[in-house]
């Protein structure tokens, strides 16, 4: 039996940062996700409805990107080394782009906050999407594009520690869990650079003053080349730990390790050309570009309906090891005490209700009716807030002992976590998918309105209101158990003999029944580059065609930056 | 590669729904005539919106019968016409909205119904809804636009037939 941290101590020591540096990210989101749910519903107004978007940038930002993408880089080191049984080449190297994320992270974190201090000239409000011509101050853009360059050199670092496995090992197939992390490495180059380009030739010399202007329509085509697929760098670790850690706590083997890899090359090919299907409402696109993304887009379900399968069926077989019998009786034979099960088997519940809403908004025609609507956020709070959340909070009751040495706390605290999670979450989207189907927006501080109310369907406003608030409070219970219960385990002493040893799941039906093409990710990558060009080269050429590389403008805002936050409010005071 | 049946059947199975699905949109846009919100209109300088005869003077206008024409300034924090006076169309008739910015990225969106669009600078939306009986909606934006997003509001009236007048006529 060998832990992680005895067999690589050195590994084992980034991903503790990686790990507690997220945690921290989750700590701030969380309590700032409380506020606004206080803030929306007007039962508590801590800060000016103006700095209330300084609370939802920093939100958005520290949950979306902070907290998923350092977790994410943590796991995919883990089952990197792991599976191949192999260090990385130099440690220096990791602790490198550990250290750039953090110094990226922590600059763009100055304007995020400086926008809620009085006497601080710097502000960042311009949400998670940072739409031109809002404009936030240039150590935004400068944090985030030494973030992505930071992460750009993790997915080095993995294919680095690969190709010197791969000479050892010129004949063996590529381990599951690093065929994963080499896919998911691929993908995120080819979709980060839309959100690359666009903050460092554009957003960041726009907003040092040499540019004058910019495309608000092509910037924001680019960030949705972008921010789409980013959805699925949160997700396909996700997928990973359901395919290579869930089968294993269930006490079973994955299914199909060739089934696993035809969907991570699917999601290598599929994810970027989708991302216009969140501008199916966007003057200046034809509907032709928007027709082809929506097709992509309901492509890009296959992965996820394929994983549906691997994952229930995985999870059956372990039951069916663990003594479960029957149709559904198998489903009592699992380790439900287990917070590490149970937080997953709960996350991936939530993602297929997450997948019909977003079936849903894929639908270009009905999503007129839940464009911008408080409908979306119920939706991207089951997928990224429970799939990829919640899976990561079980994974770490699993993890931090094998990168620490420390036995978790409580893992009865851990298993009333999950389920807090599961409740809260549950009542909180279904009151916003309500809301949003009667027309209450996204992204507001006060949904209330001077000359008209919401009407939902069935129920009232109140009832969903007092939706929005418990769920909320709940969630918020839940990551303080979860961090308190991180943060007692730390205290706590070493005790290597009763941590299991540090494994991932066999699988009932090996590498070897695929074929071998499913390895060669030169080609995978030569195919995701041509459908990339194909769908998003006539939109982007029609953008720049039309409004000009650097225009038509717009004004920039906030338009002079005197107070530190210059808000104009007020009717009437820019009529053209 | 073996593949094990029942996953062979669910695969099937997956792929019969995306192709519904496909279809079902599709369906939409050419059986049912819902048609997306595109480029159809040309570009705009959004600082010289007062040298462009549609937004210089935001209004109503009767283009046929039955049918009008809404010209709207969405900017921060107003929509012109619809926040400091209502828009107003008769009942039962086809209305087609005309929406552009002169600053920041808003959306033009009436809760309740499908009318909602996003409203770009330099951008202008087209959308063309069919109303019918009288009733007093709302109008909000639903794209963060600043520090004051949630005061900006309007209103959208659909007014019997008896009871409606064009500005221009009053």
């Amino acid at each position: 039996m060998t832990t992680y941290i005895e067999r690589f101590p050195a590994e084992a020591r980034v991903i503790r940062s990686t790990f507690f540096t997220a945690f921290i990210a989750l700590g701030i989101g969380a309590l700032f996700g409380l506020l606004q749910v206080l803030h929306r519903t007007d039962v508590h107004r801590l800060v000016d409805s103006a700095d209330y978007y300084h609370i939802l940038t920093i939100h958005g930002v520290l949950l979306a990107l902070t907290f998923t993408i350092f977790f994410l880089a943590g796991v995919f080191t883990w089952g990197l080394t792991t599976s191949l049984d192999r260090g990385v080449v130099d440690v220096r190297f990791t602790w490198a782009w550990y250290g750039l994320m953090v110094g990226g992270t922590a600059l763009a974190a100055i304007p995020m906050f400086g926008g809620l201090i009085d006497g601080i000239d710097m502000s960042a409000g311009v949400l998670f999407t940072f739409y031109a011509p809002l404009q936030a101050h240039p150590l935004f853009y400068l944090g985030l594009a030494l973030f992505i360059i930071g992460t750009w050199l993790a997915g080095a670092d993995w294919i680095w520690t690969y190709l010197a496995w791969r000479r050892e090992n010129p004949d063996e197939r590529i381990p599951l869990p690093t065929f994963m992390v080499l896919t998911t490495t691929l993908f995120w180059y080819l979709s980060s650079l839309g959100v690359a380009i666009a903050v460092v030739v554009f957003l960041l010399p726009w907003s040092l003053g040499l540019l004058e202007q910019v495309n608000p329509l092509l910037t924001r085509t680019l960030f949705w080349y972008f921010g789409h697929p980013v959805v699925y760098f949160w997700l396909m670790p996700t997928y990973m730990l359901w395919y290579v850690l869930l089968p294993k706590v269930a006490g079973g083997k994955l299914f199909s390790d060739p089934l696993a890899r035809v969907v991570f090359v699917l999601f290598l090919l599929l994810s970027t050309p989708t991302g216009i299907h969140h501008q199916y409402l966007d003057p200046g696109i034809a509907e032709g570009f928007k027709f082809i993304a929506m097709t992509n887009t309901m492509f890009l379900l296959l992965p996820s309906l394929l994983t549906a399968f691997t994952v229930v069926a995985s999870v059956e077989h372990g039951a069916r090891q663990r003594g479960g019998t029957g149709y559904l009786g198998w489903l009592g034979a699992l380790p439900w005490r287990d917070p590490v099960f149970t937080g997953m088997a709960l996350a991936g519940l939530m993602f297929a209700a997450a997948g019909f809403s977003g079936m849903v908004n894929a639908g270009m025609n009905i999503n007129y009716l839940v464009h911008n609507t408080f409908w979306i956020v119920g939706h991207f709070h089951l997928t990224v807030g429970t799939a990829v959340a919640l899976t990561f909070m079980a994974v770490t009751y699993w993890l931090l002992p094998q990168i620490t040495g420390k036995p978790i706390w409580s893992r009865s605290v851990g298993l009333a976590q999950v389920v807090t999670w599961f409740v809260g979450m549950t009542l909180m989207s279904n009151a916003m998918h309500r809301g949003g189907l009667s027309g209450v927006p996204r992204r507001t501080a006060e949904p209330q309105y001077e000359n008209f109310d919401f009407t939902p369907a069935f129920g009232t406003m109140a009832e969903l209101d007092a939706g929005v608030v418990i769920g909320g409070s709940l969630l918020f219970l839940s990551a303080v158990l979860f961090l308190g219960n991180v943060f007692v385990s730390l205290t706590g002493g070493k005790d290597l003999t009763s941590i299991p040893e540090n494994a991932y799941a066999e699988a009932l039906s090996g590498a070897e029944d695929g074929p071998l093409i499913l390895d060669n990710l030169k080609l995978w990558l030569v195919i995701a580059v041509l459908l990339v060009v194909l769908t998003y080269a006539l939109p982007i050429g029609a953008i720049i065609d039309r409004g000009g590389l650097l225009g038509p403008g717009g004004s920039p805002y906030p338009l002079v930056v005197e107070s530190g936050r210059a808000i104009s409010i007020g009717l009437g005071e820019v009529v053209a | 590669m073996n593949i094990h049946a029942y996953e062979k059947l669910w695969l099937a199975a997956s792929l019969v729904l995306i192709v519904l699905f496909i279809g079902s949109v599709t369906y939409g846009a050419v059986g049912a005539g819902i048609a997306m919100v595109d480029d159809a209109e040309g570009v705009i300088d959004p600082d010289a919106l007062d040298e462009d005869d549609r937004f210089a003077d935001p209004r109503v206008e009767e283009v046929g019968e039955n049918e009008y024409e809404v010209y709207v300034v969405a900017g921060q924090f107003f929509f012109d016409p619809g926040t400091f006076e209502p828009i107003e169309v008769p009942e039962h008739s086809q209305v087609t909205f005309y929406v552009t910015s002169p600053d920041v990225i808003h959306s033009f969106s009436i809760p309740g119904t499908n009318a909602n669009t996003m409203v770009i600078p330099g951008e202008v939306a087209s959308m063309t809804v069919e109303v019918g009986d009288p009733q007093e909606y709302g109008i909000v934006c639903n794209e963060f636009c600043g520090g004051g997003h949630h005061d900006m509001e309007g209103e959208f009236h659909v007014v019997p037939e008896d009871e409606f007048t064009l500005e221009a006529d009053e």
